[in-house]
């Protein structure tokens, strides 16, 4: 399974929409910048800053990346933490 | 091209949006039973609602040439209240056996509390003891990848657990995979802001294959867009993917895994 289109064509047909979402990105961080105080050091917006650090690395899982970058992290020990009985064995 | 949408819910949607859906190419549609938008007061208020969905809802997608299935289980966002759980969940045997009913669902989790996995594995015991399959939901945002951890936990350490009985739904870049390893049936929503786009959905579905895959569109009383499953149809077409593609993942995937419910009888448009 794979996409019946070469890597041109994806790109002549979304183009204009990518290039309109990187200068929605930069209008949003001006704005970001324009408000009064400071958000530098909110943990919401580091994360954007990963994200967007994501953006450029060269592998095609970036979207998976950015949306564990974006998740809480998984604990296999919950049932325990939740003083749930543990699964059955072997289940 | 028709098309099944195996998980919206048009208790919250306008008897237009049937006709609406009908004209589109829905065929066939299944509801999962779930939050309201505010707490229901009281066990006979899910009653009713079961009644809503089991014989009120079926005679009005009939008007449209519409097939309307359901699954019933309290949500996971009321699931946090264990004792009207245990209320409600000991009433939906009398409603089993109504003809459109496919199963237990959409049970899951919404916060990932204990609570409301505590009401889960009740739920998953109560699907085993009557034979039901089950339609599951993942929570989302931040919550989803954890969530979904979760539930895979709790549905793979019930060695009962049919896995090809089982839809986990909701799934996005970051979960798909764990689900479907795990012989699990996955299904992507299409949802404005909060969920999965049709190219996304798409993306997806070119990268893991059509196999136990479908795309519903989750359609409710939040912003949401009824018709997103013809949204995905057109965008695999503009791709260039086959018309058999298609139709498997928005149709005969739908019709496979629902025919494993005993209750399931559906009529193909003829021709
Ligand atoms: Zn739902």
């Amino acid at each position: 399974m794979s996409l019946p289109m070469t890597a041109a064509q994806v790109l002549d047909r979304e183009y204009l929409e990518l290039r309109a979402k990187v200068l929605e990105l930069a209008a949003s961080l001006d704005r970001l910048d324009r408000g009064d105080g400071s958000v530098v050091d909110d943990p919401r917006l580091r994360k954007v800053r990963a994200g967007l650090e994501l953006l450029l690395r060269d592998d095609a899982s970036r979207a998976e990346r950015i949306q564990l970058l974006f998740s809480r992290d998984y604990d296999a020990g919950w049932r325990q933490a939740f003083g749930l009985p543990p699964a059955e064995p072997g289940g | 091209m028709d098309y099944i949408d195996p998980h919206i819910h048009m208790v919250s949607r306008t008897t237009d949006d049937y006709e609406t859906l009908a004209k589109m190419g829905c065929v066939a549609l299944s509801e999962p039973a779930f939050w309201a938008g505010f707490d229901r007061g009281s066990a006979e208020s899910f009653r009713d609602y079961f009644r809503q969905l089991t014989e009120f809802e079926p005679k009005r997608a009939a008007q449209f040439g519409i097939q309307h299935f359901t699954w019933l289980c309290i949500n996971a966002k009321e699931a946090e209240n264990v004792s009207l759980s245990r209320e409600v969940i000991a009433m939906i045997p009398e409603f089993l056996a109504a003809p459109n009913v496919l199963g237990i669902g959409e049970i899951g989790l919404n916060k990932n509390t204990r609570n409301e996995s505590i009401i889960f594995l009740e739920h998953l015991d109560l699907a085993v003891k009557h034979s039901q399959q089950i339609l599951i939901h993942t929570p989302h945002l931040e919550d989803k990848y954890q969530g979904t951890r979760m539930i895979l936990d709790m549905l793979c350490g019930d060695s009962r657990i049919e896995r090809h009985r089982v839809l986990v739904d909701h799934v996005e870049e970051h979960t798909v995979r764990p689900v479907l390893e795990a012989g699990f049936w996955a299904g992507m929503t299409l949802y404005p802001v909060t969920k999965c786009t049709p190219q996304r959905a798409a993306d997806i579905i070119e990268m893991y294959g059509p196999e136990r895959l479908m795309a519903n569109s989750a359609g409710d009383w939040g912003p949401s867009k009824p018709t997103a499953v013809p949204d995905l149809i057109l965008e695999l077409r503009r791709r260039g993917h086959s018309e058999s593609l298609i139709r498997r993942v928005v149709y005969d995937n739908p019709l496979e895994f629902f025919r494993q419910s005993r209750q399931f009888a559906f009529t193909p448009r003829s021709g």
